[in-house]
Order: C-alpha cells, then sequence, then structure tokens
C-alpha cells in the first residue's frame, strides 16, 4: 500500500504543469479558448499525451490509470479545455479488441488525427447505462442503426462516434446492447452540437437509417465494456475534478493572506479561516477518494462499480462546494469572467454532471452496497 | 501507487483475524458498534488479553514492549478488530500518557509505568482541563509548589474521564510564573490514592457517568513524579498531537462498525412490508454516510502512508479529527433514525424488554456530541489547521 507516483508519473504530471503554465494562462483564457481546440491538440500529440492510454498493439504506451491521473491532474489544475477524456481514455476503452475499424481508429487517436466520442445515453434513460431504446437492425448484413442518443461529452468536433443500440430484448434489460463506430458524416446521422458553461463542446445524435455503423467486438452484450469504459472516463474526471479544486483553493487561500479589507488581510477572520478549512479538508477527501478509484479499477465489476461510484459521487460533492466556496470568498470579483475563480466552479457544474452526478451515483453505490 | 496489500500483509491479516474470531462476547456488539466504551472491567480484561498475545501496545516501539508493527500493520490490526466487533484499547494510558513517559520520562518511571500500562495493571486519567482551562488550555491555575522532596499541588481539573476509577493521573500543572502562560508548566504523575485527591461524577447528557471533577487539595508526591523537566509539559504536551492523530486514525477504522449497527436495525425494521434499507431515501441516506466513511478512512491510509515513510502529514491528523467527529455523528443519528419509534424507550420504568440495540445507539448519539468537544473541538481543529498548514 502506497499513494506515491513512480519518477516517470512524476514526469508526465510535471510536464502537463509546465505546459499549462506556458500555454493556459488563466487571465489570457477567452483567446486562447477561441483559438480553438485544433493547435492544442496538435501540442498534446507531441507531448505525447494522446498516445498514453491506447494499448501498444496500436501505436500507443499502454498507459495504465494512475499515468491518466497524472495527466488529469494537471488539465484539471489549468482548467485546459479539450476532448481528452473522451477522445483518449473512453474511446480506446470502448474500442478495444473491436476488429480492424477499431484498431485503425485508435492509431488515429494516438496520431492526433481522429477525435472520437460515445453516444450512450438517452432521453427518458437517466444516467442509466441499459436504458437504451436506440435500435440495430441486421439485414442483408448490414446494420441499420435508428433512434437518437441525448448527449456526447465532448463530441462536437468528433470525427467518430460510438453509440450503444440495440439489438435484441426490451429497453432496460441490461443484455442485447451492441456498440457500434460510425463516421461523423455518416448518412442518416444528424449531430446537433452544443457549447457548455465551461467551453466545452458537446454534441445529441439523431440516427435515421444510419447504415455505415461498424459492429464492435460484441453486438449483444456489450455492457460490460461500456461500464467499465466509462468507469475509467470518471476516474480521468475525479483527477481533473481534483486539480481543479486544489487550484481554485490555492488561488483562495492567496487572496485571503493579500486582500485588505477594514484595514487588514481578510485571511484574519476567522469566520473566512474555516471556510477555507472546510475547503482545504475537501480537497483532501477529493484526492482520497480519486486514489481509491482509480487504484479499484483493476477489482472485479461489483467492486469497481462501488468505488468508482462512491467517489463521484463525494468529488462531485466536493468539488461544488469548493467551487462554491472560492466564489464567495473571492466576494464580487469571484463572479466575475475575467477571473479564473468563476471558471472553475463552472467546470465543477459539468464535471458533476459527466456520466452521472452526484445523486445518481449515491443510488448505484447503494445498489452495489445491497448487492455486495 | 496501489492500494493492496502484500503476500505478508496477507499473512498478517490471517493471522489477526484468526484471534479476534473468538473471545468477544456478543453482548458487547451494540455498545461497541455505537461508539461507547465498554465497562472499565471488560476493558481492562480486553487489555490483559491482547497483552498476552504480545499485542497490548500496537503503537509503541518494540523496545519498550510495543509491537513495532509498521503503519500498515496498525491499520490491518485495526481493521480486523473493527470487523469483528471489538472494542477499541482505552487510549489514554497507551497513546496518551506511555508515550510521553517513553519520550521524557527518567529509566525507573518507564521500567514502573510502561509494562503496567501494557498490561492494565494500572488504568490512567488525564488531569489537563480546568473549570477555567478548557480550549484555552495555557490558562490553567493548578500550581505545584516544592516544598522539600516533595510537590504540594492544588487546584481543580474538570472533564477527568474515569478519574472515578483510575489508579493514576497526569497532571498539568503551573511550577512557575512565567510571563508567557505555555512556560512553567509542569507534567506530574499523581497516584490517586494520594490524600487530597477527591473525585465528583459529572452528570453527563448521554447518562454513562464516565467522566468527572477532582479536587485537588494540598496532595503531596514526590519529585521524582515530575516527568522530564520542570516548565516543559506544555511542550511534552505537543508530543501528544502527533500521537493523537494515531488515536484519529484507529477511531476513523472503527467507524465500518456504525455502518454495520446501522444496516442491521435497517434490515430488521419493516414499515409496510419493505425492509427500511430498501427504502430508496433510506438507502440514499446510508449511503453517502459509507461514501464520507470511505473517503474518510483512504485520508486516514494517506495519513498512514505519510507515517511510514516519515513524511509529515501536515494537518491530516486534524482534518481526520474533525470528520471522524462529524461522521460519528451522522452515523449514531441515522441509527437512531432506523430504530424508528421505539428509540424513544431508552430504560424500562418495569421489566419491559428494550428493542434491539437499545439504549445503545441512542446513548451513542448522545455521546458522538461530546466527540466534536473534546481532544480539541472542531473549532480548535480549524483554528490548527488555519494556522498550521494555511500559515493564516
Amino acid at each position: 500500500m502506497h499513494f506515491v507516483y513512480n519518477d516517470e508519473q512524476v514526469m508526465l504530471r510535471d510536464s502537463v504543469d509546465r505546459y499549462g503554465q506556458d500555454v493556459w494562462h488563466g487571465a489570457d483564457r477567452k483567446v486562447i479558448v477561441a483559438e480553438g481546440a485544433a493547435r492544442r491538440w496538435c501540442d498534446m500529440a507531441d507531448l505525447g499525451w494522446l498516445a498514453l492510454a491506447l494499448p501498444e498493439t496500436h501505436g500507443g504506451l499502454g498507459g495504465g490509470p494512475v499515468d491518466v491521473m497524472a495527466v488529469m491532474e494537471g488539465l484539471g489544475r489549468h482548467l485546459m479545455v479539450s476532448p481528452f477524456v473522451a477522445t483518449c481514455v473512453l474511446a480506446p476503452a470502448l474500442l478495444a479488441n473491436g476488429g480492424d475499424a477499431a484498431g485503425e481508429v485508435m492509431a488515429q487517436i494516438g496520431r492526433g488525427e481522429a477525435l472520437v466520442g460515445a453516444g450512450l445515453i438517452e432521453a427518458g434513460g437517466g444516467h442509466d447505462l441499459h436504458r437504451v431504446a436506440s435500435r440495430a437492425e441486421r439485414s442483408a448484413g448490414t446494420w441499420r442503426l435508428t433512434g437518437a442518443k441525448l448527449h456526447v461529452e465532448d463530441g462536437a468536433d468528433a470525427d467518430w462516434f460510438i453509440v450503444s443500440a440495440r439489438t435484441a430484448g426490451a429497453e432496460d434489460d441490461e443484455g442485447g446492447i451492441g456498440l457500434f463506430l460510425l463516421p461523423a458524416g455518416a448518412d442518416g446521422l444528424t449531430v446537433e452540437r452544443f457549447r457548455s458553461i465551461d467551453q466545452h463542446r458537446h454534441a445529441r445524435l439523431k440516427l435515421d437509417g444510419v447504415t455505415a455503423a461498424i459492429p464492435l467486438a460484441s453486438v449483444d452484450n456489450a455492457l460490460p465494456t461500456i461500464t467499465a469504459g466509462v468507469d475509467r472516463a470518471i476516474c480521468a474526471y475525479l483527477a481533473e475534478a481534483t486539480g481543479s479544486m486544489e487550484a481554485a483553493a490555492d488561488a483562495t487561500l492567496e487572496y485571503l493572506r493579500t486582500r485588505q479589507q477594514f484595514g487588514v488581510a481578510i485571511g484574519s477572520f476567522q469566520a473566512l479561516q474555516h471556510r477555507m478549512v472546510d475547503m482545504a479538508i475537501a480537497c483532501e477527501e477529493a484526492r482520497a477518494m480519486t486514489y481509491q478509484a482509480t487504484l479499484s479499477l483493476h477489482h472485479a465489476a461489483q467492486a469497481r462499480r462501488r468505488a468508482v461510484s462512491g467517489a463521484k459521487a463525494r468529488v462531485s460533492q466536493s468539488g461544488i462546494f469548493v467551487g462554491q466556496q472560492a466564489v464567495q470568498l473571492h466576494g464580487g470579483v469571484g463572479f466575475s469572467d475575467e477571473l479564473i475563480i468563476s471558471h472553475h466552479l463552472r467546470r465543477q457544474m459539468m464535471l458533476d454532471l459527466a456520466h452521472g452526478p452526484a445523486d445518481h451515483h449515491v443510488a448505484l453505490f447503494a445498489q452495489a452496497a445491497v448487492a455486495a | 501507487m496501489n492500494l493492496d496489500f502484500d503476500a505478508a500483509e496477507i499473512a498478517f491479516r490471517d493471522e489477526v483475524r484468526e484471534f479476534f474470531s473468538q473471545g468477544i462476547p456478543s453482548d458487547w456488539r451494540a455498545k461497541v458498534r455505537a461508539g461507547l466504551r465498554l465497562a472499565p472491567e471488560d476493558l481492562i480484561a480486553w487489555q490483559k488479553r491482547l497483552a498476552a498475545r504480545g499485542w497490548g501496545a500496537p503503537t509503541w516501539p518494540k523496545a519498550h514492549g510495543g509491537t513495532g508493527w509498521t503503519a500498515t500493520q496498525q491499520y490491518i490490526f485495526w481493521s480486523e478488530a473493527a470487523r469483528a466487533d471489538a472494542p477499541m484499547q482505552f487510549h489514554q494510558g497507551l497513546e496518551l500518557i506511555g508515550p510521553i513517559i517513553f519520550t521524557y520520562g527518567s529509566e525507573a518511571m518507564k521500567a514502573h509505568y510502561l509494562p503496567r500500562i501494557i498490561a492494565a495493571d494500572d488504568w490512567w486519567c488525564q488531569g489537563y482541563s480546568e473549570p477555567g482551562a478548557g480550549s484555552d488550555l495555557a490558562a490553567l491555575r493548578t500550581r505545584a509548589d516544592r516544598d522539600g522532596d516533595h510537590y504540594v499541588i492544588n487546584g481543580q481539573k474538570m472533564w477527568t474521564s474515569y478519574a472515578h476509577v483510575a489508579d493514576q493521573m497526569f497532571v498539568l500543572a503551573r511550577t512557575a510564573q512565567e510571563a508567557r502562560r505555555q512556560q512553567g508548566i509542569s507534567l506530574i504523575l499523581v497516584d490517586m490514592t494520594t490524600p487530597g485527591v477527591r473525585v465528583r461524577p459529572i452528570e453527563t447528557m448521554d447518562e454513562k457517568r464516565v467522566t468527572a471533577e477532582v479536587f485537588l487539595d494540598d496532595v503531596r508526591v514526590p519529585l521524582a513524579s515530575l516527568v522530564g523537566e520542570e516548565g516543559m509539559g506544555w511542550t511534552y504536551g505537543k508530543v501528544l498531537l502527533d500521537r493523537e492523530r494515531m488515536v484519529a486514525a484507529a477511531n476513523a477504522i472503527f467507524l465500518t462498525q456504525v455502518i454495520r449497527g446501522i444496516r442491521d436495525a435497517a434490515t430488521r425494521r419493516r414499515i409496510g412490508g419493505v425492509a427500511l434499507i430498501e427504502k430508496p431515501g433510506f438507502a440514499a441516506k446510508l449511503a453517502q454516510f459509507e461514501i464520507e466513511v470511505t473517503a474518510l478512512q483512504t485520508m486516514v491510509l494517506r495519513l498512514m502512508d505519510d507515517a511510514a515513510r516519515g513524511a509529515d502529514s501536515g494537518p491530516r491528523g486534524s482534518m481526520v479529527k474533525l470528520r471522524w467527529s462529524q461522521l460519528t455523528q451522522a452515523g449514531t443519528a441515522l441509527w437512531t433514525e432506523a430504530i424508528g419509534p421505539e428509540a424513544a424507550h431508552f430504560a424500562a420504568i418495569d421489566h419491559a424488554a428494550l428493542a434491539p440495540d437499545m439504549p445503545y445507539a441512542v446513548q451513542g448519539a448522545l455521546y458522538s456530541r461530546v466527540t466534536s468537544i473534546y481532544g480539541g473541538s472542531s473549532e480548535i481543529q480549524r483554528n490548527i489547521i488555519a494556522r498550521r498548514a494555511l500559515n493564516l
């Protein structure tokens, strides 16, 4: 049992931190985001991050969850807006053992040539991954997909989509779910695009008889692959949330030391000190839960689900608490767009939502506990 | 980075699990799970059993009769104890005065007292707080004046838990009047049978009757009762902060017991034919509690990992104390909620049987209120973290 990064992971974490300091200045945030993600994506490809979690058989570095955590902390700390988790963590997990086409897409991901989004949830299904009403029907050797996917995290600019669709059974059966890979330009696919309050770019999909879909490994029992992939993505987001929380807390602490009101630093007021302490404790809890979940990813499904859902719930709660307190302790400037603080809160709100908010995961944790 | 035990640690876990698999009476269960201490005679018997196995002092170095265990072994030991519904060891001798004696005490003191602590031959109580010195401990007024080869102690101590059963008390007393209040305070050991020591129980809201006031009137103790040097009592007390992080860590590990208490009560109780634990509202509250306990326990693992590497754990000890007290309060409240209407049946007026877990769940909920007050209140813990870790 130990909680220390190895030397390579320290180097990785430091390189992300340096890149964040060099490129992602909080004060220039508007300009950086407006430039678009393409150039920065090339930077990240050059730095080798995009291939980190890809298997070595497809041009990747074969990095594990702790390596991903080392990168994600920095993405969170510097609030880098990028589709990294969707493309480089979730997509490879869903594409693994998915055949030749999937292998080629993974190679493209590593080279920075393709963005991939995953459409896994639907209207009326909450965040439940097994509630799939979209259908995939096979006729004359071709799969034909019909239905809609409510939200694709970071999917607005995707070149490829991976969607779940039902090949058998009722809308809430755990079996009978397949995974399909389709190009963004497929006939019958409508991609509706949205910007969120944290500047990420998402999508909603309509599937109207799409025939260009390529089936991935399992066409009737993909749910275990989907939940395992989503759990990896969640762990990456936990590390991002923790990095963001710590950055927001650090900035707030600095502000308490320097901001003068009533002739003294506001950090001399006990009411504010105690709030700051509660933020520091929330950061500690989030880091502990991030470790605990990430280091449980190799466990059997039940134990893994419980660890990840418990962590997702607590990190979401802690992240929103820290973000809100950071805004409050900064006062008016905390509310402004100019200061980085409000961007941390906005990101925490969206991180809570990504792959299911705290309450959803509390319920999943409870289910796993009853079964345990 | 990994959270898995190695083969030697798994073997150790199995050995500990085997030990805890017997000798724990079932009538201890509800009390222990509710975070309540067993009766002193039960705790003494328990300590003697551990001592006979060589496990009397899990956190002490071997040189002083301890186990010399690693932080991971301590974690395993406490986890297994918690899992078996075993009680926590009584800490005032083992964790509070013992380590001060082996760090600062004379050879004679070590030879006499340390084995007696491990063997539970002496029960120790802590004479720190006073009516005018609570969170502001440096305001203490109890005096120890030299008279020949004795100190003569005069003053009043308060919230001295288990003073009525204790054989020995460690007392902070003023041996000199200095400009700085923290100076001139000494740590002195007092035999509770010494003439002039008078104990008066304090009734508390949990009806536990474990704490007391101690009046010290011309109590004469030999000069050799002084621990270390005169005027250094405050500094020695700071050693406790390091030890207290281990007490807080152990407490946090034992929180799994209250989870089982809640779970059993909520499984037993049915409302409209459905077990309470199956109801989504209650299940969500229990899940939230368990999740927060998991977070705290992982913080404890990090604390222990720091200790194993000799790294400074900064404010984590205070954070663990603070969060543990919040969670023991939340947990016992949820347990009380799970019991339902019969939580009102605290004591039988005639001879009727109480509901299962009663009165302990409610008594635990009441007792839990003091956990955020003693050992440095939650507000003091926040002050400590703000000052030491955040430099505010």
